[in-house]
């Protein structure tokens, strides 16, 4: 059975304000999927729609083949850590875990083992109130274990972590999805992302930017730019030119190509009998890619806003 | 390394039950006894409506003595052994509005309705939970407060009333009925309201600000309107004496069901179409 997330031009309104645009994806299982986008870009409002705590405007979304309110163990197919809290702070962890167990019928034997898989264990008989923004977040993935699901959901888990927790997170969202599940995982921590997820859609202002592989979007949002340091700096660029290149100039004997990989300009060079010193492709990392989309998008979309709120 | 950040297997769960409106109900339960809040609401209730009557008897029987004939034509026993009635549904009556606001200002919801993506589960059962509770926990402390201020009262013969006279039981029984309906009520307006001061504030304003407000009005209207008030509705359960401005128990009973149901119809309604 497919076990993933399918979201069909799904848009919600509140009020006036538009949240989540139009936005169709999937999520696959068995890697690790990032969900990203700067603060108030829709994140959080999806992953409500997705568990209908919220309902669409428009547009549709099911969880392994049905809308997540039509499962008869809810629990089993989706495990959710919401970025807002979900715990009453009157309630010890354990009452918390133990009071969403027993609608699934599961047992308090599976609420010990997760408090002590997530490190709870000292403090489980404590009011969850008293709780650190970490041990929150620790108590959440816990809830969101609970029922063994085939699809993981957490919103931005590493928020309030120390880097032992960091790490903690990274691996078990590894594990999850070579376990064979879904995992669905936000963050705006574009470099976080980068080490755990494989996949990525990209978001800003509700609306979809990029939905491909980390390493697809890393590469596009580079642009492809290559660093040359050469002491035949001039006679380089005059060979290199063309209608799709673009050469600018460093500083003394030091290029940025964009639009020819470093084997193309390599063997240009050697043809030629140029000497190189160097010849870097470079790499942006994965925080300036996203700040390069987003940014793109901001302004693509304040440019098209315009004349319809001067109309207004 | 440590053991936190290797790779870790999530234990399987050998069986995954489905969500049933008993298992809702079970977890409900779990949820009232872990609170706090709810255990000292319940303690204050029981405590005010034992120690009020006591109380009451214990400051008529002292001051008997003293008392002009008119004043002593005005003393009822059942009104003192159900004098805690009155202020202990205030007790109830938050504890109600609680059960369900206390979920949504600490956003508890989300996780409920998570597990529970149908919802209404999750209001039937904190309804039936709490309305098995307060009953239970209510009619002890009726029954304790009749006998005790009886025997507190055991010298003026004029106050003495026996359980098995007409009305009765059926009042101190009511009494714990009115308790419990009247914690029920309160939910169903949480439901509604969902914020906790606001749910409250609705429910003093229905309980208790305008049934006085109806004294300004003719008396004829008065007498019109507020028997179906619905406070006074609810007090027939455990008031002896019914004349023709009031319902009779039964009808009064049915009546504040009535209300109950109505609130919950638009509780139901609301539950399942709002953004959580």
């Amino acid at each position: 059975m497919a076990t993933m997330i399918e979201a069909e031009n799904l848009t919600k309104y509140y009020g006036e304000q538009r949240a989540v645009d139009d936005l169709s994806f999937t999520v696959q299982p068995g890697v690790v999927t990032g969900f990203l986008g700067p603060n108030g870009s829709g994140k959080s409002t999806t992953m409500r729609l997705i568990l209908e705590l919220d309902a669409p405007s428009s547009g549709d979304v099911t969880v392994n083949g049905k809308h997540y309110r039509d499962h008869a163990a809810p629990l089993h197919e989706v495990g959710a850590l919401l970025e807002a809290r979900s715990v009453h702070t009157g309630r010890s962890a354990y009452n918390h875990l133990l009071a969403l167990a027993q609608t699934h019928g599961i047992g308090r034997r599976r609420v010990d083992e997760l408090i002590d898989l997530v490190g709870l264990h000292d403090v489980a008989r404590k009011r969850a109130g008293k709780f650190s923004l970490g041990m929150g977040q620790r108590l959440g993935i816990a809830a969101a274990l609970l029922g063994d699901p085939s699809t993981i959901m957490l919103d931005e888990p590493v928020n309030g972590l120390d880097p032992e927790g960091i790490l903690w997170v990274r691996h078990l969202l590894r594990g999850l999805a070579a376990e064979g599940r879904t995992v669905f995982v936000s963050s705006h921590l574009m470099s976080e992302m980068s080490l755990t997820a494989d996949h990525l859609i990209v978001i800003g202002r509700g609306r979809k930017i990029a939905d491909m592989s980390t390493d697809e979007f890393i590469r596009q949002a580079s642009g492809g730019l290559v660093l040359v340091r050469t002491p035949q700096a001039a006679e380089l660029e005059a060979l290199l030119s063309g209608p799709d290149v673009t050469v600018t100039a460093a500083g003394p004997g030091l290029l940025e190509v964009r639009g020819l990989t470093a084997v193309q300009i390599g063997e240009a060079a050697a043809a030629n009998q140029l000497v190189l010193h160097e010849l870097t492709p470079q790499q942006a990392s994965l925080e300036e890619a996203f700040m390069t989309l987003t940014r793109d998008d901001v302004e693509f979309k304040a440019a098209e806003l315009e004349p319809e709120e001067a109309v207004l | 390394m440590s053991a936190v950040s290797q790779a870790q297997q999530i234990p399987r769960l050998a069986h995954t039950g489905r969500v049933t409106q008993l298992r809702v109900a079970l977890s409900e339960w779990t949820k009232l006894r872990s609170l706090r809040s709810t255990l000292w609401s319940l303690f204050a209730g029981v405590l005010l409506t034992i120690l009020l009557p006591v109380l009451f008897a214990a400051i008529t029987s002292s001051h008997w003595g003293s008392m002009s004939p008119h004043e002593r034509a005005d003393r009822h026993p059942l009104d003192i052994a159900l004098a805690g009635v009155n202020v202990s549904q205030l007790a109830i009556a938050v504890l109600g509005v609680l059960v369900i606001t206390g979920e949504y200002s600490t956003g508890m919801i989300r996780a409920s309705f998570t597990a529970v993506p149908k919802r209404l589960p999750v209001l039937w059962a904190k309804t039936a939970v709490f309305a098995v509770v307060a009953f239970l926990l209510m009619l002890p402390p009726v029954l304790i407060a009749f006998f005790a201020s009886q025997a507190i009262l055991s010298r003026h013969h004029i106050l003495q009333i026996s359980f098995s006279h007409p009305g009765v039981a059926r009042s101190i029984i009511g009494g714990a009925v009115y308790l419990m309906l009247v914690g029920i009520f309160a939910l169903g307006i949480g439901a509604i309201v969902r914020n906790t001061a606001g749910a409250i504030a609705t429910f003093a304003g229905i309980f208790f600000v305008i049934p006085p407000l109806m004294n300004i009005l003719p008396s004829n209207w008065n007498h019109a309107i507020s028997k179906y008030l619905p406070s006074e509705a609810g007090r027939q359960l455990f008031s002896l004496t019914h004349d023709a401005n009031s319902f009779s128990p039964g009808a009064g009973a049915l009546l504040f069901v009535g209300y109950c149901a109505l609130t919950f119809a638009i509780a139901a309604v609301l539950l399942v179409r709002r953004d959580t």
